[in-house]
């Protein structure tokens, strides 16, 4: 018999370690010591309702369990083999206890559709693919439904772009179709560029007979007979990984000419790009692939119509593609069950910064942030406050705590003023500046534009140095105006999605967190203490008792004073770097 | 290698394979078979899953234990790389976190060898498309 007790950041706090001593003392008076183990564990999942005992082999799930509880666990549940009842999750909608782990599926928040494989599968072993319906949704497409039938599942599941802007699938695969040509492609957008987001990474790594089985499915609805991977060399294991995949497919014939005996010839090949960011959007994609210049062109015409190599061209990223086949295989009334009215299925999401379980989700478009921050995610890391979340990477925004509720999909997550995006999430706590933020991501716009349009190649580049004007203090109110309006500007006059959301770190900063900007501008502080130039280090004369500590370890020499007696700080010459906090024992530095 | 010349050759083909990965998985093929997957995606190598997969091979094969280890992708618990999943034969899949050689050496000396559970395991908290 085992006790588990969940160790995961949440639980411990509400001491979780007092739990364990607890049992195993118990225990101990009961002489069973040595019949069963206590067990601290991961997170659960299920913070809310911590801290959680689970005791196996019976799977008996209890919640809020106190340090006293475990004497009552172990006398009626180990010693007599009955459960304590008071203790079990109730359920909210039918008012009962539930015992049974296995019958509370509902806690887990998550279902892995996109993710089914990962973790589970040999990625280099197309057998272990093939053991868990691999290459049957091709099979079942290409034997029993034509184009136009396939396409239908897919419009009817509400399969919507992954990639970020949220477009039908189906639709999109539908205008592919109906545009003649001898040659079509169909394209898989691997270029995965947002800071902090590695969901397409960890499904190729993970998975790759997924992405190239769908994509096969695309190619037969859209009359296509190649695809291209377009993948960032920067992801040498999921580019490995991949070579395998296609080779171990092409020799099982399941990529290559007349798959399974239907006529119906698909094969794949690899592009791979240098990790320039702007090569996320389509058309700029599909440039460098032709091996031009990585710019974008304006839409129409769309790659629909005229893309790679001139000819009709689909193009869908990892995610959406990795969603396919579920929904051949279970349906699409099976898929739309799932998620909101207008956004169906799951999404995946790398969790990223200030989080306790750092990791990869996929979760039921609907569920709210703060169940996937503060239950999924473990909550903030050391305790501390939460303050915002970044989600859609650059072209997204900062959401706060009165947007915790709202259930994430496609259009709340605009509607807040941040985006889907690609899913990449980061977390951000009490310590984080928000005009920092909103400066690390127009640096990285900066960096990445790739200068085009005079909008984003030059508009940009002064919301960057405006915001840094900010941040070193010298910021004035007409900057805070200025701000907001060449974000309007370069949002309604960029020439792609880059250019275009570029500003949106800036807007929903400013409209989330004006009184940050403001304690900038007008009282030239950095109220999270990051800004450098807005900071400075003071020693208190009644804590300092002169050790000379710091004045030893000051790289700068900008210490001065007699030993026993309190010492101060030049800040002329003070560079900042905080070695001085570290060395004083008497907490007789401080940052102003 | 045979190709799959129809539908109705890789229906076959599934069933075959996942017979074997079952008799696997229930153990009928050896008593006492161990499997094991090492979370192998570009995190949990950079985190150190490659030693620790060399060290359960090796340890397993001097110990004389009867076990594969395969490797798998990345199996979303990044916080607590490296992980693995043991299985042990006719029991549910138990995942442990922050394996180091010291925890794979404890993994081994108490769980795969006495079935007693060691700290770190990470609960399941999703859902399969299977039950959904």
């Amino acid at each position: 018999m085992h006790i588990l007790v969940c160790g995961g950041t949440g639980c411990r706090a509400s001491s979780s370690d007092a739990i364990v001593e607890k049992f195993k003392s118990e225990l101990a008076a009961n002489n069973l010591e040595n019949d069963v183990q206590v067990i601290m564990t991961g997170c659960f999942g299920f913070c809310e309702k911590g801290p959680i005992v689970k005791v196996l082999p019976d799977n008996t799930f209890y919640t809020q369990v106190k340090p006293e509880d475990a004497a009552e666990i172990v006398k009626e549940h180990v010693i007599k083999g009955r459960k304590v009842n008071r203790l079990l999750y109730l359920d909210p909608a039918k008012k009962e206890h539930v015992s049974d782990s296995k019958h509370m599926g509902f806690y887990r928040k998550q279902i892995r559709i996109a993710l089914r494989n990962c973790g589970f599968i040999n990625p280099e072993n197309i057998d272990e693919y093939i053991a868990r319906d691999g290459y049957q949704a091709i099979g079942k497409v290409l034997t029993e439904f034509d184009p136009q039938q396939t396409i239908d599942i897919i419009k009817k599941s509400g399969l919507r772009g992954r990639g970020g802007g949220g477009f039908p699938t189906g639709l999109k695969w539908e205008i592919a179709s109906k545009n003649k040509a001898d040659q079509k492609y169909v394209v898989c957008n691997a270029d995965e560029g947002d800071p902090g987001a590695f969901m397409d990474r960890s499904v190729l790594e993970g998975d790759p007979h997924s992405v190239l089985e769908a994509m096969s499915i695309c190619g037969y609805c859209i009359g296509a007979s190649k695809g291209l991977i377009y993948i960032r060399a920067e992801y040498p294991l999921a580019i490995k990984r991949l070579k395998v995949a296609i080779a171990q497919a092409r020799e099982y014939g399941l990529l290559g000419n007349d798959i399974m005996g239907t006529g119906f010839s698909f094969d794949v090949e690899l592009r791979y790009g240098a990790g320039a960011f702007v090569c996320g959007e389509e058309t700029a994609l599909i440039h460098s692939m032709e091996g031009l210049r990585g710019e974008p062109t304006n839409k129409p015409p769309f790659p629909a119509e005229s893309g790679y190599m001139g000819k009709p061209t689909n193009v869908n990223n990892v995610e959406t593609f990795a969603n396919v086949c579920p929904i051949i295989l279970k349906g699409a009334d099976w898929y739309s069950s799932i998620g909101t009215e207008k956004s169906k299925g799951t999404k995946v999401f790398a969790l990223a910064g200030k989080i306790n379980n750092v990791g990869l989700i996929e979760v039921p478009m609907g569920i709210t942030l703060r169940e996937v921050i503060f239950e999924i995610g473990g909550g903030i890391k050391n305790g501390k406050k939460f303050k915002a979340v970044q989600t859609g990477g650059p072209s997204g925004g900062c959401l706060t705590e009165k947007h915790l509720d709202i259930p994430i999909d496609f259009d709340n997550l605009i509607a807040a003023g941040s985006m889907m995006g690609s899913g990449g999430m980061i977390v951000m706590d009490e310590d984080d500046c928000m005009v920092s933020v909103a400066k690390f991501y127009l640096d990285f716009t900066v960096e990445e534009s790739c200068g085009k349009c005079a909008p984003c190649r030059i508009g940009n580049k002064r919301l960057y140095e405006l915001l840094d004007k900010i941040t070193k203090g010298e910021g004035t109110m007409d900057d805070l105006d200025r701000l907001r309006n060449l974000s309007k500007v370069i949002k309604d006059t960029a020439l792609c999605g880059l250019g275009q959301t570029s500003p949106n770190p800036v807007l929903s900063t400013l409209d989330n967190f004006y009184d940050e900007y403001l304690a900038h501008v007008q009282d030239k502080k950095c109220p999270a203490g990051k800004c450098k130039a807005l900071m400075k280090y003071v020693i208190d004369p009644e804590a300092c008792v002169g050790c000379t500590a710091c004045a030893r370890n000051c790289p700068v020499n900008a210490i001065s004073g007699e030993r026993k007696k309190p010492h101060s700080i030049n800040t002329a010459i003070c560079i900042k770097c905080g070695a001085c906090i570290e060395k004083c024992k008497f907490d007789a530095i401080s940052i102003k | 290698m045979t190709k799959v010349k129809s539908l109705a050759d890789l229906k076959k083909m599934k069933e075959e394979l996942q017979a074997k990965i079952e008799v696997r998985e229930k153990g009928e093929v050896s008593e006492n078979l161990v499997q094991i997957k090492v979370a192998m995606a570009t995190c949990g190598i950079a985190a150190g899953a490659k030693p620790i997969m060399e060290f359960l091979i090796d340890e397993l094969d001097k110990r004389g234990i009867n076990a594969v280890v395969t490797q798998t992708g990345c199996m979303g618990y990044c916080y607590a790389e490296p992980t693995i999943e043991v299985k042990l034969p006719g029991k549910d899949p138990v995942i442990f976190g922050y394996v180091d050689k010291k925890k794979a050496d404890e993994i081994i000396e108490k769980y795969i060898k006495n079935g007693e559970l060691v700290d770190g395991i990470i609960p399941t908290n999703y859902e399969t498309i299977d039950n959904k």
